[in-house]
């Protein structure tokens, strides 16, 4: 592991809102390539580690870097599916413009979205077989169809590392097959994705690293070798008994 | 019509489109309330200028009222992250205070001045036209048509250039932090240029009229449309409507000329909201009554599929058997009978080909929740629509 590149690398990370620590002395190393979970009970603070990385909350310690530099210097190398009911679905907006707005990292200020920026939404939604509703207004699409808009909007970033929070949360099971295919193949064209999970059921067939959170870091590594009861109890306080099969 | 008038229903126009455009963001960003604040809370901001200046059309006062208007909104964010109180209760502690320092420096101070409380809140747009611009001795028009007319020149610049990073940061500020563009600087930004228009616009129209001409059009529009480009034309055609006809009611009535545009404001979004395509509430109510049926002739359909015994298919039946009132059960058979989806033969009911295919599709639908099987129907029913 030590000649693989690291993707993301946070260092002596803690978080707090209101002086009160979410996050304590987070370590961890997230090597490239890697479809990784990020598990832990509600307000373990898997969503605040995730904006922490991405800029979006400022931390009260601790540092980070993207391949070795920091978030500010790597920004277009970064995608991100924000938890479910983070946006106003009100808003006037439809689906083929959500998606399009994953371009304007890209453009940098004051730039427009042209026919390229176009093109690149129009095929991430194809990708994600959503291209019948690029019209609609987004409130007028299920949960499933709105997480896959989400998802069409960080492929069109065409990042190298993907986060992604929550993604399953809300979705009919066809959907999720869709997202988790999705998943698998940007990994295979050697991606580095990071998805904050719930199922723990379902992180061996779907991951292969993970992380275990409850405000601090309880482990991180191959799900084959630390996807255990003895990991899943530390995290969530009970005696947790999931059948792992490999 | 004469030159006075024209000049009076420019200016309302060009105070209509740009109050209108930061309105639409206010709007969006559920921040109609602020913009109340800041037209009060300018206002200490504008005394003080006037003491310094003595000079009522100094540009320093817009500036030093432009920064009262940010200071409010600086001291409402801060009041409401201690925790302590919600957004509005922050924003209802903020400005009436401001407000009336703003009051009491007039009153010790300006007693002699033209500075006083109904102008403040009504404005003067019928004088408007008589306070010219001179420039060696030639006359270059009304005053506040050149102030208000810049600061529309700056907002719509500012407006294209920053038209994709304001809406991304009012549609997802985590999006907009992620792709480095800072929510706080565009924040600030739209709340300077709402304060700029706001004092540039209240000495011809008043506060309440600002306050109108920022939410109203707005509100309006986002009623009428999907799309955030729709929305900023609408909203200001809502608002140049209302400035225009707003000022020949006044002129009809001999009332008002901020009151009548502020009432024409109220009458087109009560209309809007009465009576708008998709969001207006007939349509609500219509769509809601057009479900429940929906739900029924649904309900209807599966027991027709389950049973082939011809006494559970007839028509006197039915309300037993399905247990509805009268009323119902009619406007279900007319709804399956109007799309070929049964056949009454003998008052004996039956599916016909289409209703068996409808039928499967629902299951389909609600067992696999899959968009697609669904689409070819959405158009006929409102029930699987959204
Ligand atoms: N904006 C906020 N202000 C104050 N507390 C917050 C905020 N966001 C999250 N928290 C708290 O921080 C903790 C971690 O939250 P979060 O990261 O969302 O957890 P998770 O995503 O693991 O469920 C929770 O206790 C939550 O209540
Ligand atoms: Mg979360």
């Amino acid at each position: 592991m030590e000649n693989k590149n690291l993707a993301v690398s946070v260092d002596d990370l803690t978080v707090a809102y209101n002086y009160k620590p979410v996050l304590w002395d987070i370590d961890l190393a997230i090597p490239e390539g890697v479809l990784m979970a990020i598990v832990g009970p509600n307000g373990a603070g898997k969503s605040t580690l995730i904006k922490s990385i991405l800029g979006i909350i400022n931390p009260i310690a601790g540092s980070i870097s993207i391949y070795g530099k920091p978030y500010d210097e790597q920004r277009k190398l970064v995608a991100y599916v924000p938890q479910k009911g983070s946006v106003d679905w009100d808003f006037p907006t439809t689906a083929l413009d959500v998606v399009k707005m994953g371009t304007y990292g890209s453009l940098g200020w004051i730039k427009r979205p042209k026919q390229k920026e176009k093109k690149a939404a129009l095929e991430a939604l194809e990708k994600v077989g959503m291209l019948a509703f690029k019209d609609r207004q987004i409130s007028q699409l299920s949960g499933g169809q709105q997480q896959r808009i989400f998802l069409a909007r960080a492929l069109v970033q065409n990042a190298s590392i993907y986060f992604m929070d929550e993604p399953f949360q809300g979705v009919d099971a066809t959907t999720e097959i869709a997202i988790i295919n999705i998943l698998k193949e940007l990994r295979k064209s050697g991606k580095t994705v990071i998805v904050v999970h719930h199922d723990l059921q379902t992180v061996p067939e779907y991951f292969d690293w993970v992380t275990f959170l409850n405000v601090k870091k309880i482990a991180t590594g191959p799900v084959k070798d630390i996807f255990n009861d003895d990991n899943l109890t530390k995290t969530y306080g009970i005696n947790y008994k999931v059948s792992v099969q490999q | 019509m004469t030159s006075a008038q024209l000049e009076i229903q420019l200016i309302a126009s060009i105070v209509a489109i740009a109050c209108a455009i930061p309105g639409t963001f206010l709007v969006l960003r559920k921040m109609a309330l602020i913009s109340d604040a800041i037209s009060h809370s300018i206002l200490p901001g504008l005394v003080i200028g006037f003491f310094i200046t003595h000079d009522l059309s100094s540009p320093l006062l817009i500036v030093l009222a432009a920064l009262s208007g940010l200071v409010t909104v600086i001291l409402v964010e801060f009041i409401q992250k201690t925790g302590l109180v919600k957004e509005d209760t922050a924003i209802g502690l903020v400005f009436p205070a401001l407000f009336s320092i703003g009051i009491i420096l007039i009153a010790k101070n300006a007693n002699d001045v033209h500075l006083d409380v109904d102008a403040v809140l009504l404005g003067e747009l019928a004088f408007a036209p008589f306070d010219r611009l001179l420039v060696n001795g030639a006359d270059l028009g009304p005053k506040s048509l050149w102030i208000i007319g810049s600061i529309l020149a700056i907002t719509v610049t500012l407006l294209m250039a920053f038209f994709k990073e304001l809406k991304v940061s009012t549609f997802d500020a985590g999006l907009a932090t992620a792709l480095g563009f800072s929510p706080a600087v565009l924040h600030y930004g739209l709340m300077s240029v709402a304060s700029v228009t706001t004092v540039g616009a209240f000495d011809a129209v008043g506060a309440i009229l600002v306050v109108a001409l920022m939410i109203a059009p707005a509100a309006t529009a986002y009623l009428l449309t999907n799309d955030l480009k729709k929305m900023l034309v609408l909203s200001i055609g809502f608002g140049v409507l209302s400035a225009i006809s707003g000022y020949w009611l006044a002129h009809w009535l001999d009332a008002s000329i901020s009151g009548s545009m502020t009432s024409i404001l109220g009458v087109l979004f009560l209309l809007v909201y009465l009576f708008a395509p998709s969001r207006g509430l007939l349509s609500v109510l219509y769509r809601n009554k057009q479900q429940r049926i929906e739900v029924s002739l649904l309900t209807f359909l599966l027991h027709l599929n389950n049973h082939s015994e011809e006494e559970e298919r007839h028509i006197n039946h039915l309300n037993e058997h399905i247990n509805w009132q009268k009323v119902r059960s009619k406007s279900v058979v007319d709804l399956a009978l109007k799309n070929n989806m049964i056949t009454i033969d003998n008052n004996v009911i039956s599916l016909t080909d289409k209703g068996t295919s409808f039928t499967n599709k629902a299951i389909d639908y609600i067992i696999t929740n899959d968009d697609t099987e669904i689409e070819s129907m959405k158009e006929d029913f409102f029930l699987f629509r959204g």
